[in-house]
């Protein structure tokens, strides 16, 4: 029903995936002495850099976003600010939920924030580039059959994988393994990335495989 | 026959407890060998092996010392004496051990590192086991052969004075004794003052042969403070001048020609960087031993001490007096003593401790010729005669002293390899009991199970089929198979098994009772099949969905019952439930936003079609009233979750992050003393504000008084100020206002069972029966505050704060079921039990709580003031859940049966898991340190939980009656 955006939904994760790729193995050529465990910030930084630029780019490109009434470049420009603050509150929410959730408050702040950082960059982002920076959109989508188009679906599924995989990422840390990726946050940013990438895949899959079943009711 | 489901849960709930009870007593099975009342004796002694003369053979190696003075310290650590600090610490006996004429060794204590264990380890020189721990409050006297019976029967003449646990161990022992107590932990000096003060007169006397110390200041100054406590220092002094004044008189009273004295000083068990002792760590298992006699070469220098087993000091001191070894001991004489002594004593010596060692192996394990030990000692044992052979002979050239050593080290192997053999087979199981059990509770969850979806329907009412199950065939066909299976198994079972050892009767009803379970399980999953198939087509009718709240406590619920299996996860469980409620409160949260966002505008235009209908007098106030109402109830999930924040980080639990400064340890020191008074008070007062709402004026009273005497019984032990009195007096017991306190508790529970009966029996008021229940649990609160300790009472003050909150906000606004508000409660009662300050660690327990208001020792109480306290958080949370059910009753009314079930299926859950666990991972490294006290917890919890569903049934009762 939907096979146009399915396919360009494919194509876009795929190549968002890519990026995660690259963000991954180029800094290993470039930076000397990087691994993903080791300097697992500038991993995260290199990651959630790509991953923004890269989703911007191509849901920009691909003009998704809401088509706003007003063309003027204040208007703009107040949207852009918007956004700006919102990704600014959403890197602030994320901390204090993980500090809420037992992370040391004062001692390893800047790990948590910079897990803060990538999660708000794998959800909050893409909220933003489909949705735009309107908190009722958000409201909408993530309330129970609030969804109204694929691509709001391809959104609950990739949020949903995302902040999953970072909850069940926190699992391992308090077996005593003393493995490297225990340390904190080292096995949350990974679970988030990996839930994040499995969302990317499973959910043009998802959406494909229900694509019968699926309903829209318009506005 | 049909059942309501609350007395259904709790009759099953009730089995559990049997069933779990026969598991434990065949996972610790009580030490039965095969001759508990034996003893030793000097006769028996095995001849020196050697082919000749009779008089000579039966020689035994003359004793070595004449008198031995054993100085205790209780929590005496390893590095206190041979770390850095020792030579700050204890100067005197540091010299001692670097250039005195004495031997030092690191003893190894097994866990569970808990006193009386340990007294029993060192004077039978077996390893107790766990059980010993349940048993440590109450100690009967010692039957087993040990070294205080020996020497007693050899005429020697014992004083004791210190810890009482010896005197009850060893009563009619000691020609003098004097016992402290050991359960004031708040008072460290006058225990010690109590030994030390006989320590003049006894020592200038000459009537004794062993004095034996104990000094407990050490471990309550653990217990208070910790090992880095400025407290310790003073007290380690202190050690070292009794054993300086000690060491000086045995020296003045060394005469020449007798035999010399010997000084030891060790420890029962270490001190676990927190203070507390019982698990496994390094610091908690290693205790100095420091052995001093001028029997011994002197030293040169500091030298690293030798690791041995604390059990090896009983053969020696055995073989060192010239007694003999007891007979259950699995320790091995400590070689490095002998070393002065002639050859042939030497070799004597080992080899009588080699053949008590060996006639334990036969009695205790049944192929014990294929222990390796075992027949090393039979080589030795001869190599050993024909040394004899020689040495009789008149040979003394190299060849012979040659031959010795080799024998010597024949000896030392074969000792080793026997010891340890035997370590390992003490750990043994009693399978058939603990299986049994284990079907028990395997057959009453299935049952729980199926039950399902009838216990949870409108009616809440279970239909059982016992009576078609007792008349029908298979019923008394699997009676006579499992009959049979009992007779054979009983019969063929080498080894004692409690399950055998029953009496017929109750066999028989065991019998009766597991083939009647299993023809009902099998008659109700007959009936549940064609159901099920049927269901599908329903449910997808019906539209029967899973929220995602749902969803969560399905998995959250499942979750951690598999994390048990991982023993990091049993020691660091606070943080799964924190974790888990931390989501719970996220996704209540969820739901909340989602009520008040997204139905807004669908909503408030019915209300106000409704208003304009009824002509409401005020709309506008009750749309002010709804918009407060709408912010407090989208603050309370935050809310919570914040208090969660701050309670987590009041008392760290666990293993890992345990050693952490927290908040507990920084309102406990003394500088900060203030900040704990005002923070108590603020915490009483708060208690006071949520808890009397839903009193009468009678019990409002009572309360506030009760309230205002747990302070000052705080002031009166010395843990908070008075703001008029500035810390003059000293601090006593407490014990008057404690029991002022007692008083309305009782009150309060007096008044509330009263509007209980009154509203049962004389007149059905609903109003009445939930004031009623209010006040049993103000008086449960009242209780708990008393007992927790007052830095802990935030957590309780939290507690009611999120009760309030919750069931004003949520539960009752979003229409949870009584199945969800079930599991939250439990959820929180789960967590709260760590926020207090629990783990699954038995060093945790504080047993100080048994003794409010007490003079002594009394045992009942006791018991039930720290299981109270230790279980305070879950069982709060209950009598919440009752409370809250019960005035839910008119929106539902099988509410309270609904979450009786409930509750009686979270908990069995994870027993009946936990019980499968523990006998799969029975040989893992962490068995006794780890998965056995989470056990203990396990089942107290289950005990725990049927008392209140117990509550629940009676709660329930009242509908019915009125109705009729």
């Amino acid at each position: 029903m939907w096979d146009h955006e399915i396919r360009a939904m494919a194509s876009t994760h795929a190549i968002i995936a890519s990026s995660v790729f690259m963000a991954t193995v180029l800094p290993a050529v470039f930076v000397p002495g990087f691994s993903v465990y080791g300097t697992h910030l500038v991993w995260l930084y290199s990651v959630s850099g790509a991953v923004t630029a890269v989703s911007v780019a191509v849901f920009w490109l691909l003009g998704i976003t809401p088509p706003t009434k007003k063309h003027t470049l204040g208007y703009k420009l107040s949207r852009l600010f918007r956004s700006c603050l919102y990704f600014f509150l959403s890197c602030l929410f994320f901390h204090s939920v993980v500090v809420l959730y037992g992370a040391p408050l004062i001692e390893s702040a800047l790990e948590t924030f910079s897990l803060a950082v990538l999660l708000t960059s794998l959800t909050t982002l893409r909220c933003l580039c489909v949705l735009g920076p309107s908190v009722q959109a958000w409201i909408r989508v993530f309330s129970r059959h609030g969804a109204m188009s694929v691509w709001d679906t391809c959104l609950q599924i990739t949020v949903a994988c995302t902040v999953v995989g970072a909850w069940l990422g926190a699992f391992p840390i308090p077996l005593d393994w003393d493995r490297p990726w225990q340390v904190w946050p080292v096995s949350c940013s990974l679970g988030a990335m990996i839930g994040f990438l499995t969302g990317l895949v499973g959910a043009p899959a998802w959406i494909h495989y229900h694509r019968k079943q699926l309903t829209y009711k318009s506005k | 026959m049909k059942i309501r489901s609350s007395v259904f849960a709790s009759f099953v709930l009730l089995l559990e407890v049997v069933g779990i009870v026969l598991f434990l007593r065949g996972f610790f099975p009580v030490p039965v060998k095969s001759s508990l009342a034996s003893k030793s004796q000097l006769s028996e002694q095995p001849l020196e092996p050697l082919t000749g003369s009779p008089p000579n053979s039966s020689r035994l190696p003359p004793p070595l010392f004449k008198r031995v003075v054993i100085v205790l310290v209780d929590a005496l650590r390893e590095d206190f004496v041979f770390g850095a600090n020792g030579r700050t610490h204890m100067p005197y006996t540091r010299h001692l051990v670097e250039k005195g004429s004495s031997h030092s060794f690191v003893a190894k204590a097994r866990p569970p590192t808990v006193t009386m264990p340990r007294i029993k380890a060192l004077t039978t020189g077996s390893i107790p086991g766990f059980i010993d721990v349940v048993m440590n409050l109450n100690s009967p006297a010692l039957l087993e052969d040990n070294l205080i019976w020996q020497a007693k029967t050899a005429g020697k003449r014992i004083i004791f004075y210190g810890d009482d646990t010896w005197v009850r161990l060893f009563p009619k022992h000691f020609m003098e004794y004097d016992g402290t107590t050991s359960f004031f932990v708040s008072d460290y000096t006058e225990v010690d003052n109590n030994v030390t003060r006989h320590l003049d007169s006894t020592l200038k006397r000459d009537d004794w042969d062993i004095l034996i110390l104990h000094y407990l200041g050490l471990d309550h100054i653990g217990h208070i403070s910790g090992p880095h406590s400025s407290l310790i220092q003073p007290k380690l002094l202190e050690m070292d001048d009794v054993l300086k004044k000690i060491h000086s008189a045995l020296i003045s009273k060394e005469a020449e020609g007798s035999l010399p004295y010997l000084l030891v000083l060790c420890g029962d068990h270490g001190m676990s960087e927190t203070g507390s002792h019982g698990g496994s760590s390094e610091p908690e298992v290693n205790t100095p031993l420091v052995l001093i006699s001028p029997a011994f070469r002197r030293k040169a220098g500091m030298e690293k001490p030798v690791v041995v087993e604390q059990v090896d000091l009983t053969p020696t001191l055995a073989l060192g007096l010239g007694l003999p070894i007891s007979q259950n001991s699995v320790g091995r004489v400590i070689a490095g003593l002998l070393e002065e002594t002639s050859m042939r004593d030497q070799l004597r010596s080992l080899h009588l401790n080699g053949h008590q060692l060996s006639c334990l192996l036969k009695d205790s394990i049944s192929n014990y010729e294929k222990v390796l030990g075992f027949e090393q000692f039979r080589v030795a044992e001869k190599a050993h005669g024909n040394w004899m052979k020689l040495y009789l002979e008149g040979n003394t050239s190299e060849v012979l002293t040659n031959m010795g050593k080799k024998v010597l080290k024949q000896y030392l192997e074969a000792l080793a390899a026997m010891s340890s053999a035997l370590s390992k087979q003490l750990g043994k199981y009693d399978m058939y009991s603990m299986i049994v059990g284990m079907v028990f509770l395997f057959q009453l969850l299935l049952v729980l199970l199926l039950a399902m979806p009838e216990a949870l329907c409108g009616a809440a009412v279970v239909d059982l089929p016992v009576l078609s199950a007792m008349f029908s065939l298979p019923f008394y066909l699997l009676c006579l198979l499992l009959a049979s299976v009992h007779v054979l198994v009983c019969t063929s079972a080498e080894s004692s098994c409690y399950f055998c050892s029953l009496s017929w009767g109750l066999v028989f009803a065991a019998v009766a009772f597991c083939s009647a379970m299993f023809c009902i399980l099998i008659s109700m999953a007959t009936r549940r099949l064609p159901l099920g198939i049927k269901s599908p087509l329903k449910s997808s009718g019906s539209g029967w969905q899973l929220s995602e709240l749902d969803i969560l406590l399905l998995v959250g619920t499942i979750g951690h019952t598999l994390s048990l299996g991982a023993s990091s996860f049993v020691e660091e469980e606070h943080q799964t439930w924190y974790f888990l409620l931390n989501t719970l409160c996220l996704a209540v949260f969820q739901d909340v936003c989602r009520k008040y966002f997204r139905e807004k505008s669908a909503s408030i235009d019915e209300e106000e079609l409704i208003f304009t209908s009824k002509d409401h007098p005020s709309p506008v106030h009750y749309k002010a009233d709804a918009h407060t109402e709408k912010w407090l109830a989208l603050a309370t999930p935050p809310f919570s979750l914040l208090c969660c924040r701050l309670l987590r980080s009041l008392n760290h639990t666990g293993v890992q992050w345990a050693h952490l400064p927290d908040v507990g340890h920084w309102l406990n020191s003394s500088e900060h003393k203030t900040v704990l008074s005002f923070l108590s008070a603020f915490c009483l007062v708060l208690i006071y504000l949520l808890v009397q709402r839903r009193c009468s004026w009678v019990s409002k009273v009572a309360l506030a008084l009760g309230l205002i005497g747990v302070y000052s019984y705080r002031a009166a032990v010395g843990n908070v100020l008075f703001p008029w009195q500035h810390s003059s007096r000293t601090a006593s017991k407490g014990t008057v206002e404690a029991r002022f306190v007692y008083v309305f508790v009782l009150g309060i529970l007096f008044s509330g069972t009263k509007d209980l009966l009154r509203s049962q029996v004389i007149t059905a008021d609903a109003k009445l029966k939930s004031r009623g229940l209010w006040e049993i649990y103000s008086g449960l609160v009242l209780l708990v505050s008393l007992l927790f300790r007052s830095h802990n009472l935030p957590v309780l003050c939290c507690s009611l704060l999120i009760q309030t909150l919750m069931a004003q906000f949520i539960w009752k606004k979003l229409h949870y079921d009584a199945a969800q508000t079930t599991i939250m409660h439990y959820w929180f009662g789960q967590a709260f039990f760590y926020y207090q300050g629990n783990s699954n660690n038995i060093a945790t327990i504080d047993i100080s709580v048994g003794f409010v208001g007490l003079e002594s020792y009394v045992e009942a109480p006791a018991i039930f003031l720290t299981a109270l306290s230790t279980y305070a958080g879950p069982l709060l949370w209950a009598c919440h859940l009752i409370c809250y059910l019960s005035s839910e009753r008119d929106r539902s009314p099988v509410a309270l049966g609904h979450g009786c079930y409930c509750l009686a299926l979270l908990r069995s859950v994870p027993a009946a898991a936990y019980i499968v666990l523990v006998t799969v991972l029975r040989y893992h490294l962490f068995i006794w340190s780890v998965f056995s006290p989470k056990l203990l917890y396990e089942s107290m919890h289950l005990l725990i939980t049927a008392g209140v569903c117990l509550f629940f049934i009676t709660m329930e009762q009242s509908p019915t009656s009125s109705k009729s």
